[in-house]
C-alpha cells in the first residue's frame, strides 16, 4: 500500500511538473505574439508577421518532449516554435526591429529566425522548404551516431507542395529519426483545407510513405505531449518517422493582427475555437486537479510579461546593423 | 495572336484617368480575358480572395470558377498545368505570388515551358504567361524580395518583362497574353500602389522593344523596372546642375531591344545601366558587353554598372535601404561618368 502510494505521488508530481512546463511554454509564446501584434499594428516593426496564437499546445507539447540537442525546422509561422525551443526573448524582439543584436544579425526578421544553440534550424520563407531540412538534420544525427532526433512543422497547406512528400519519403525510406508535426489550422492563407485537398486527415498523407501517424487535438498541450513524447522516443528508439497531426486554429489572420479584406471564415468559426483556447484549457484543468493554484499561474503570466517587457526595450535600443557590413556572412571562411 | 492594338500614346494630361500599378495590371488582365475565351487564371488564392496583392480583385465575380482558379500550394504543378494546358491551346496565366518561389517550380518555366516549341520541332506552342510579384523594398527579407531575371532572361524560349509604371503593367501584361510564348511578367512589389495615367482600351505594348522615358545629351541611363522611376528623379536632379539625362526603359528584358540603346550611346556617348539585381551576372553585364561591342568608338568611358551588392537581401531596413540602389547612387553615378572625359 505504501509503496503504490509513492508511486502515485511520483507520477503525479511528474505530470504537474510537465503541466507547468507546458503552460509556461505557452503562456510565453501567447505574450511574445501578442506584443508582436501590437508593435506591429504600432507600425514599429518592418516586414511581415506571422502569429502564431491559439497553436500554443502545438509547440510547447513538442518541444516538451525534446531536448536541447533535438533539431527542430519551422515554418513562416515559426516564432512559437522558436519561444519553445529557448530561443531567447530578447534576440528574437531585436531580429523583428531589424537590429544587429537579433537572432540573424537584423538579416533575416520574423520569417527567418534561428538559434543553432537551441537545435532551432531555422523559421523559413518557403513554404515545405523546412521538411527535407529536417531529414537531413537527421541524416546528420544518425550518421555520427548521435541518438538526438529531428522535427519538422508545417502547415496543412505545405502538404501539398513536392518537398514535403519528398522528405517524407526519403525520411521513411531511409528510416531517419524525423518527427513530422502537421499544424493543421484549417487554413493555407485565405484557402479553406477543403479547398485544397480532398483529405479530412492530413495524416492520411503518412500512408502513402509507409508512416505511422496519429492525430491529436491540437488545442490540449497534454495530448500533443503525450503524442509526440511517443513519437520522440520511437524516432530515437531507431524506428523511424512518424507523423503527428495536430486539429488548431490560428486567432489572427494569415499576416499581421487583422483582415485587411473580405473575411474567409465566420465569426462562429472564430469564436467557437477561441472558446477552446489551449492556455484556459490547461490553466482549468491545471486549477481542478490541484497541479497549481491561479495565483501561480498569475505569476507565470506576469514574470513572463515583466520578461517580454525588458526584452523590448532590449530590441529598442539596441544598435542598428552597419550598412559597411553588407557583404558578411554571405560566404564562410 | 497577331491582333496587335497600337499602344497609345499617353500625352501628360492633369484631368486624365489615373490607375494604380495593381489596377492597371487588373485591368489589363480582365479586358485580355473578355477578348479571348481561351484565357484563363490559376494560382494561391487568386480566385476567392483576389490574389494576396489584389491583383486579382473582382475577376471572379466577372469570369467565374471556371476561369479563376484557386489551386493548392503546388508550384511545380501549377506551372505544369500551365504548360500542359498552353501545349493544348489554352492561354493559361499562373501567378508565383513572390517571384522567390520560382524556385520550386524552375524545371516547369526552364526545363519544360521554354524548351517544348523546339523539342517538338515547332509543331506547337506554349502561350504561357507566369505574373510574380519581384523586388525589395518591404522589409520581405532574403526569401520574398529577390530580382531574378537574369535567370530567365538567360533562358533561350523564355520572355520577360518589367513594368515600370502603370500605365506599362498594363499593356505589357496584355501583350505577354496575347504573345504566343512563355512570358513573365515580373512585378514590382514597392511599385503596387503608384499611379499614373492608363487609357481604358486594351492596348498591348510590343514586346522587345525599348521606350525612351526621357531624353538628355550627356548620359544615356538604361534601367529596369523599378529603377526608371529612380533613375528619372535622378534625371530631375542632375538637370538642376545643367547636366541631360537620357533614360532608357528596356521594359521587356528578354528579348532585349538594343538598337534604341546603340542609338541613344552614338548620342551621349556614356552609359549607365542600373537595376535591383545584384550587379555580378546581372543584365547590366550583358547590356554593357553589347554595347562595347557595338558602339565602342563612341564611348568616352567604360559603361558603368549599378545594382545590389552580392548577398542576399537583407531584411533590417537600414541594410535593405543601402543595398538596393536608388536616385542618389544613380545621380552620383552619372557624375562620375562626366569626371572621365
Ligand atoms: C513555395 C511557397 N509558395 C507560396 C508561399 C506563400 N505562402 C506563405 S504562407 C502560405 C500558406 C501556408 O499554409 P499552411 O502550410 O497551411 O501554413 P499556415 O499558414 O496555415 O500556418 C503561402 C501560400 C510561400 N511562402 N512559399
Amino acid at each position: 500500500m505504501a509503496q503504490k502510494k509513492s508511486a502515485d505521488a511520483v507520477a503525479h508530481q511528474v505530470s504537474a511538473q510537465v503541466i507547468r512546463d507546458l503552460h509556461e511554454r505557452m503562456v510565453r509564446i501567447r505574450l511574445f505574439e501578442t506584443e508582436a501584434g501590437k508593435l506591429m499594428e504600432a507600425g514599429k516593426l518592418p516586414g511581415f508577421l506571422h502569429l502564431y496564437v491559439g497553436q500554443e499546445a502545438v509547440a510547447a507539447g513538442v518541444m516538451a518532449a525534446l531536448r536541447d540537442d533535438d533539431q527542430i525546422t519551422s515554418t513562416h509561422r515559426g516564432h512559437g516554435h522558436a519561444v519553445a525551443k529557448g530561443v531567447g526573448l530578447r534576440e528574437m524582439y531585436a531580429e523583428l526591429y531589424g537590429r544587429v543584436t537579433g537572432a540573424c544579425l537584423g538579416r533575416g526578421g520574423s520569417m527567418h529566425i534561428n538559434d543553432l544553440t537551441r537545435g532551432m534550424l531555422g523559421a523559413n520563407g518557403i513554404v515545405g522548404a523546412g521538411v527535407p531540412i529536417a531529414v537531413g538534420a537527421a541524416f546528420a544525427a544518425r550518421y555520427k551516431g548521435e541518438d538526438s532526433v529531428a522535427v519538422t512543422f508545417f502547415g496543412d497547406g505545405a502538404t501539398n507542395i513536392g518537398a514535403f512528400h519528398e522528405g517524407a519519403n526519403m525520411a521513411a525510406i531511409l528510416g531517419l529519426p524525423v518527427v513530422f508535426v502537421c499544424e493543421n489550422n484549417g487554413y493555407a492563407e485565405f484557402t479553406p483545407q477543403s479547398g485544397h485537398m480532398l483529405l479530412t486527415d492530413v495524416a492520411d498523407r503518412a500512408a502513402a510513405y509507409g508512416m505511422p501517424s496519429v492525430i491529436v487535438d491540437g488545442m490540449d498541450a497534454l495530448a500533443v505531449h503525450r503524442a509526440a513524447a511517443d513519437a520522440v522516443e520511437r524516432a530515437r528508439s531507431g524506428a523511424g518517422p512518424m507523423m503527428i497531426e495536430a486539429k488548431t486554429y490560428r486567432f489572427f489572420d494569415h499576416q499581421g493582427v487583422k483582415g485587411l479584406r473580405h473575411p474567409y471564415r465566420s465569426d462562429e468559426e472564430v469564436a467557437e475555437w477561441k472558446a477552446r483556447d489551449p492556455i484556459d484549457l490547461l490553466e482549468t484543468r491545471a486549477v481542478a486537479d490541484g497541479t497549481a493554484t491561479r495565483a501561480e499561474l498569475d505569476d507565470v503570466w506576469q514574470r513572463t510579461r515583466d520578461e517580454i517587457a525588458e526584452a523590448i526595450a532590449y530590441a529598442e535600443t539596441s544598435p542598428l546593423p552597419d550598412p559597411a557590413d553588407l557583404l558578411l556572412n554571405v560566404y564562410s571562411g | 495572336m497577331t491582333t496587335t492594338t497600337e499602344a497609345p500614346a499617353v500625352v501628360p494630361n492633369a484631368t486624365a484617368r489615373k490607375l494604380t500599378y495593381v489596377k492597371a495590371f487588373n485591368e489589363g488582365l480582365a479586358q485580355a480575358m473578355r477578348e479571348d475565351e481561351n484565357v484563363f487564371v490559376a494560382g494561391e488564392d487568386v480566385a476567392g480572395y483576389g490574389g494576396v496583392f489584389r491583383m486579382f480583385d473582382n475577376l471572379l465575380d466577372e469570369f467565374g470558377p471556371r476561369r479563376m482558379i484557386d489551386t493548392p500550394i503546388s508550384e511545380a504543378a501549377l506551372v505544369g498545368l500551365g504548360v500542359g494546358a498552353a501545349a493544348r491551346g489554352l492561354r493559361p496565366v499562373v501567378d508565383l505570388m513572390f517571384m522567390d518561389f520560382i524556385g520550386v517550380c524552375l524545371d516547369q518555366i526552364v526545363n519544360q515551358a521554354a524548351k517544348m516549341k523546339y523539342m517538338f520541332g515547332g509543331a506547337l506552342s506554349v502561350p504561357l504567361t507566369i505574373t510574380t510579384a519581384s523586388g525589395a523594398g518591404l522589409g520581405a527579407a532574403a526569401q520574398h524580395s529577390q530580382s531574378l531575371e537574369a535567370w530567365l532572361a538567360h533562358v533561350p524560349g523564355l520572355k520577360v518583362v518589367m513594368p515600370c509604371d502603370p500605365y506599362t503593367a498594363k499593356g505589357l501584361t496584355v501583350s505577354a497574353i496575347r504573345d504566343d510564348n512563355p512570358v513573365v511578367v515580373m512585378l514590382n512589389k514597392v511599385l503596387l500602389g503608384s499611379t499614373s495615367e492608363v487609357p481604358e482600351e486594351i492596348y498591348g505594348i510590343p514586346l522587345g522593344q525599348a521606350h525612351t522615358a526621357r531624353q538628355g545629351s550627356d548620359v544615356t541611363v538604361i534601367a529596369l523596372g523599378r529603377m526608371v522611376g529612380e533613375a528619372l528623379a535622378a534625371a530631375d536632379e542632375l538637370a538642376a546642375e545643367g547636366v541631360e539625362i537620357e533614360v532608357i526603359d528596356p521594359r521587356t528584358v528578354q528579348p532585349l531591344d538594343t538598337e534604341t540603346m546603340f542609338a541613344s550611346v552614338r548620342r551621349t556617348n556614356r552609359v549607365l545601366v542600373v537595376h535591383e539585381a545584384v550587379t555580378f551576372g546581372g543584365l547590366g553585364a550583358e547590356i554593357a558587353a553589347q554595347i562595347q561591342d557595338a558602339a565602342f568608338d563612341h564611348l568616352d568611358a567604360p559603361v558603368l554598372r549599378i545594382g545590389a551588392p552580392f548577398s542576399p537581401v537583407p531584411f533590417s531596413p537600414v541594410l535593405e535601404k543601402a543595398y538596393v540602389p536608388d536616385r542618389a547612387r544613380i545621380a552620383q553615378g552619372c557624375r562620375r561618368l562626366l569626371e572621365r572625359s
